[in-house]
């Protein structure tokens, strides 16, 4: 019995470690060094055809991608869309460690490129011909999109901010535009004693509008430099964010409700949630979103941090990138570029996309389209004006899609407990901190 | 008796020869073979990968390399995974006890022949287990609602203000309340069952001697069914130590409350997936698997012990 049992194991060993070694075999594979392509081989590969699969979820490219197949008849642009965010980068970072199963074009959030091309997921486009493409861009995509003369993807739109209002509520309770964050707070003290149900704002932490904000109040917690980073929120110009937000948390001011739920559309549309600061990406939203609150929005420049001051940032926005196992990069940068800075813009744009191109930012038809959503206002104009006032030395931390991950777990505590925003952000800090010593970088606190 | 004496006569006689013992033991592994490697590819190589991913640490920076014990020595000083763990604790010496005492209650008044529509009960009690948990939880998700959900239009047509549900302080008992609705049904039914075996005849000797209902419950159906308890209480151990899919579909609705770390395997998920930690994701469900077991067989072993 003893000894049946003894090879009994000795079997399932032997099955375990053929398992194992199989398993152990994947992975290892290193797709760097700046490839050169030129525009004949790229047109080479577009006659010749063949499968371009895209990961993207950005409605627009659906029309682009039947245009483009229209145009090369051998092209088929095989567009997966059906996941977006946490997921996307999920499926996509397992697909590029597995080495299989990796699309030719994955859209990009501008925040977590830095941790694709770290890691070298990534093609450098600039031996195809992106690097003579700096002047089409604003210069605060551009600058995400690339690293020194390495180029990781071409700019597909840009989330310059702006301020969202519901007018009637405003009008109802003759409460002014604020123009200043402090009037902000007034506006929000104001509306909620006039309607206890009203609210200025939405928020229940969110990474990317708290970082955008701090963006746009001068404060620049990450610097990145290769694989030497410093994180630090505790600069002068961060604190005038806490302050204000402070209060607005401490007073109730903000609705409990988190932004892209069905609460949120029910708030923006019956007037208890009266203001959004967000990326210029949102009036499509808006029309799909909330319908019944057509007529009743405008907008306004983001308030300032003080009087007079412009600055503004960015939110949101996403690149198409070519990762590195990709299998035929020529043909996926043809429809990159088609997409984002050839006829694509257009197209695009037409369908409410809001461009990172200079020259359609520039283009008197796009400043001037009026928007009936907005009661006819010419959005563009306060748009493209943000655009121009973004800060372009900001930078994310190359592992910012888990940063923005444990936001709540620490920051969001200030929003249901007495622990101090600045607290939250300290402890959101150190959990960064961690991690990032855990993955190898070196970082400064 | 007697006829048990010949292997005892054989004993003089020369031992077979090895040879054909080997032949024996190969006629056992034909039959024994397919379940042999099927249990060990889904289910031993899964917990040896585990194992052998728990040594190593892959990084942004630095890629792949051994590091023998060291995730164990960090997983033994992670605040953060102690935290959970205490989570999940406090949630089973809460839930449990409730949830088994309300299937037992159900079980006792099922069985005891005194109520009417027993099977319309039986099932109506069962149904909550039959509703996928995820649906369940979404259910309940909105219903805890305070603005749009059952809650908030509770407060409105009463006036009154019931808490939140989801708030930080609530929303464990909230998951609590789930959960006990999804398994009082499941575990009813193994108590229910485990009663319907008991003999008549010790019931028909009960009532002879005179025995009350309460008598009856305490000395003939409870011990009856120990068996039962103990691998209820085990199941419930287990379920409690794996929380996952309630915490993890509430927390859109509660973000701050719920945090990425709220139970074991949360973390672990949250580890793996999007700290893309995978290795020390590993580490962490070994400990919290030894740990399992551990607590379960202790409770196995009490619970046995006792019903001797």
């Amino acid at each position: 019995m003893r000894r049946r049992t003894s090879r009994l194991l000795g079997g399932i060993a032997l099955v375990t470690s053929l398992a194992l070694g199989a398993t152990a075999c994947g992975g290892s594979d290193d797709g760097a060094g700046t490839e050169s392509v030129s525009a004949e081989d790229i047109q080479a590969a577009l006659d010749k055809g063949g499968t371009v699969t895209v990961w993207s979820w950005e409605p627009t490219l659906k029309t682009v991608a039947a245009d483009f197949q229209k145009k090369h008849p051998k092209v088929k642009i095989n567009l997966v869309s059906e996941r977006s965010g946490d997921k996307h980068y999920t499926a996509l970072s397992n697909a590029i460690s597995a080495g299989k199963g990796v699309p030719d074009v994955a859209q990009l959030e501008y925040f977590s490129i830095g941790q694709y091309s770290l890691t070298k997921g990534l093609t450098d486009l600039s031996g195809f011909g992106a690097d003579k493409l700096a002047s089409t861009y604003t210069p605060g995509p551009w600058n995400a999109v690339t690293e020194g003369d390495k180029v990781y993807g071409l700019p597909m739109d840009s989330g310059p901010m702006a301020l969202f209002y519901n007018k009637q509520v405003f009008d109802k309770y003759k409460i002014a535009v604020p123009t200043t964050w402090d009037e902000y707070l007034d506006a929000a003290r104001k509306l909620h004693k006039a309607d206890p149900k009203a609210y200025i704002a939405n928020d229940t932490g969110d990474a990317g509008f708290t970082t955008s904000l701090l963006w746009q109040a001068g404060s620049r917690p990450y610097k990145v430099d290769g694989t030497n980073v410093k994180i630090d929120f505790g600069d002068a110009n961060a604190k005038k964010f806490t302050d204000v937000w402070q209060k607005l948390i401490d007073e109730k001011l903000l609705a409990p409700v988190t932004s892209w739920t069905d609460d949120w559309y029910k708030g923006l549309g019956d007037g208890t949630i009266a203001t959004l600061s967000t990326g210029a990406w949102m009036p499509a939203n808006f029309e799909s979103g909330v319908p019944n609150a057509s007529g009743q929005w405008r907008v306004a420049p983001l308030p300032a941090w003080a009087k007079g001051d412009k600055a503004s940032a960015e939110n949101g926005g996403s690149a198409l990138t070519v990762p590195s196992l990709a299998k035929n990069k020529a043909l996926a940068y043809a429809f990159v570029e088609y997409a984002n800075s050839g006829e694509g813009v257009a197209s695009r744009v037409s369908e409410g996309a809001f461009p990172a191109t200079r020259a359609e930012l520039k283009s008197p038809e796009f400043l001037g389209k009026e928007f009936p959503y907005f009661g006819g206002q010419k959005a563009n104009e306060i748009f493209a004006d943000s655009a121009a006032n973004v800060a372009d030395d900001w930078s994310y931390l190359p592992f910012q899609a888990y940063a923005n991950s444990i936001f709540n777990d620490t920051v969001g505590k200030a929003y249901i407990s007495g622990t101090r925003l600045e607290d939250g952000l300290k402890a959101w800090q150190d959990a960064s901190v961690k991690y990032g010593e855990e993955q190898g970088f070196t970082v400064e606190k | 008796m007697t006829t048990l004496q010949p292997p005892a006569a054989a004993e003089p006689r020369p031992a077979p020869p090895p040879v054909r013992r080997d032949r024996r033991s190969w006629k056992g592994w034909g039959f024994i073979g397919p379940f042999a490697a099927v249990f060990a590819l889904v289910f031993l190589a899964p917990i040896a990968y585990s194992i052998y991913l728990s040594l190593f640490r892959d990084q942004l920076i630095g890629g792949t390399t051994f590091v023998g014990l060291e995730n164990y020595q960090q997983a033994i000083k992670d605040e953060l995974f102690w935290a959970s763990l205490g989570r999940v604790a406090l949630f089973l010496v809460i839930q449990v006890p409730i949830m088994l005492g309300i299937a037992l209650l159900v079980a006792l008044a099922l069985d005891s022949g005194r109520l009417y529509g027993k099977s319309f009960f039986r099932i109506t009690i069962f149904l909550p287990y039959a509703v996928p948990a995820v649906v369940a939880t979404l259910m309940w998700g909105f219903m805890y609602g305070t603005k749009y959900g059952l809650v908030g239009d509770v407060n409105s047509a009463f006036g009154w203000s019931l808490p939140d549900p989801l708030s930080a302080d609530l929303v464990l008992a909230s998951i609590g309340n789930i959960v006990t609705w999804e398994f009082v049904g499941y575990n009813m039914l193994i108590f229910y069952s485990a009663l319907r075996v008991v003999p008549h005849s010790l019931y028909e000797a009960a009532e002879i001697d005179g025995a009350s209902q309460w008598r009856v419950i305490t000395a003939i159906k409870l011990p009856a069914i120990r068996g039962a308890l103990v691998i209820a209480t085990i199941f419930s151990i287990i379920g409690s130590f794996q929380l996952f899919n309630e915490p993890s579909i509430l927390r859109p609705l509660a973000r701050n409350a719920i945090t990425t770390d709220y139970t074991p395997n949360f973390y672990t998920y949250s580890l793996s997936f999007s700290g893309q930690q995978h290795n020390y994701s590993a580490t962490v469900a070994i400990i919290m698997g030894l740990i399992t077991m551990v607590v379960a067989y202790v409770v196995q072993l009490r619970g046995m012990r006792k019903g001797a």
